[in-house]
């Protein structure tokens, strides 16, 4: 039986305000009017119109919460962007966007990587860089209406100045017993850094992520080196292949992207 | 009359002319090989793999690996087009054609599911993989097409969005009525063709 669904139509949002997260990534506060809502873990497609007409699309990962309403007649829709910089549309989005300025969406997109409070868990979410951002749509939305869903989180990021979210984070594991953050800082540490400074292996997901027995679900999200490691990796430790998600996140897609 | 949208201070980077005309509309090139995929990579061994055509046939095929590498083998070149916006161009494929794979057949079916390892699966029109449309491939730029690009072997039907050239694959059922596939039942599009932009259900 076919579903039908509305046909997704290009509309105009207004940025309401930025947000510098990490040196290379800002959030994007946009306000949609008539947004029918979205599932953590979708997407937004973001068109952009030269004066002559020229065009470009991408397709970034929304990064709040299903539900945020704004004060005028839509809702809040936040999206986070890292800068690439020989991108063509993100460095855009990133320097020249300021609030007031419009740009064209549609979506919300994606059907698969999706999580909502009602599939319980407990969650594992292992997250690469800018991988952390549809992950970070469903530890708010967790969150925001109070689940008891216990959720690890397994962050893989090059430097402590580059977790985006990190404060935000730190305050929800110090708030909740059932949530969990690890980090691991691949490339350099802060002095006196006391946690993981490689990259996922299998000892780190033993000794951090939820036995098999536990039936957790996983997403991971980042780039595709990370992504098929620990994929398999989670296979190997005895996880339902049918419970493990994925998505591909960086520049391209991840290929050509160097691996946090 | 609306004031066509217009993004303060976009100039945007334009492909050479040339490339830019392989390009459907929303998408830009890429030089890499971006992978996607929505679960782990599954890894079937050779002398179990075997690719089947089963469902509104006379008589259900089966090979086994090596008597699918003892078809006629064709390597083609082509560009290809993911739903996420990336298009490559000049893709080098080898594997068998779709149209050999089905020669002699008797069938009424109108379509036809691929169906792969890792339970992923695409339809399309029985039309859209005959005529030389579409391919079984096992390499890729002349090496064996790697895990986490499909392989062993995966469909290519590359005038449709690339999400239609399943990874993985392990066979294609024939179905008199069209039967949505993984992405299909998810909000994308059922056909995809790329030069009609057609990405999402409804486009």
């Amino acid at each position: 039986m076919a579903i039908i669904r509305p046909r997704l139509v290009w509309q105009r949002a207004s940025v309401l305000r930025l947000i510098q997260e990490t040196p290379q990534v800002k959030s994007l506060v946009l306000e949609v009017p008539g947004w029918e809502g979205h599932r953590a873990g979708q997407h937004l497609d973001v068109r952009l119109t030269a004066e002559d007409g020229y065009q470009a699309e991408r397709s970034y990962s929304i990064a709040s919460a299903p539900g945020a309403l704004s004060s005028g007649a839509g809702a809040e829709v936040t999206l986070t962007v890292e800068r690439l910089d020989d991108g063509e549309v993100s460095p855009y989005l990133t320097d020249v966007l300021r609030p007031g300025d419009e740009v064209e969406v549609r979506g919300p997109i994606g059907g698969w990587f999706t999580w909502r409070p009602e599939e319980g868990g407990p969650l594992l979410l292992v997250a690469g860089g800018s991988g952390i951002v549809p992950l970070m749509a469903m530890i708010r939305q967790r969150a925001a209406v109070g689940s008891p869903v216990p959720v690890c989180l397994l962050y893989s990021c090059r430097g402590y100045e580059e977790i985006i979210y990190r404060q935000e984070l730190d305050r929800l594991a110090a708030a909740d017993a059932d949530v969990g953050v690890v980090y691991t800082l691949t490339r350099s540490q802060p002095v006196g850094w006391q946690g993981y400074e490689r990259r996922i292996d299998q000892a780190m997901l033993e000794a951090v992520a939820w036995a098999p027995e536990e039936r957790p679900l996983a997403f991971v999200c980042g780039p595709t080196p990370l992504v098929e490691s620990v994929a398999t990796l989670c296979v190997a430790l005895g996880y339902t292949p049918e419970r493990i998600k994925t998505e591909r996140f960086g520049p391209t897609g991840g290929a050509t992207s160097t691996t946090p | 009359m609306s004031i066509p949208f217009v993004s303060r201070g976009f100039t945007g980077r334009r492909q050479r002319s040339e490339e830019a005309q392989r390009l459907p509309p929303g998408q830009y090139l890429v030089r890499g090989f971006p992978v996607l995929s929505a679960g782990p990579t599954p890894r079937t061994p050779l002398e179990r793999w075997d690719f089947s055509i089963v469902g509104a046939v006379d008589q259900p095929r089966r090979w086994t690996w090596q008597e699918f590498q003892q078809l006629p083998q064709e390597t083609i070149t082509k560009d290809i087009h993911c739903v996420t916006k990336w298009s490559k161009l000049d893709t080098m494929w080898t594997g068998v054609s779709l149209d050999t794979l089905l020669q002699g057949m008797t069938t009424s079916a109108k379509y036809v599911l691929a169906f792969c390892d890792g339970d992923y699966t695409t339809n399309l029109p029985l039309d859209d993989v005959t005529g030389g449309k579409a391919w079984i491939v096992h390499a890729y730029a002349g090496a064996p097409l790697a895990p986490e690009h499909g392989g062993p072997a995966r469909l290519l039907a590359p005038h449709l969005y690339f999400w239609k050239s399943a990874k993985w694959v392990r066979g294609l059922r024939l179905l008199a009525e069209d039967e949505p596939g993984f992405w299909e039942s998810l909000g994308y599009h059922n056909y995809g063709d790329p030069w009609k932009e057609q990405r999402y259900a409804g486009d």
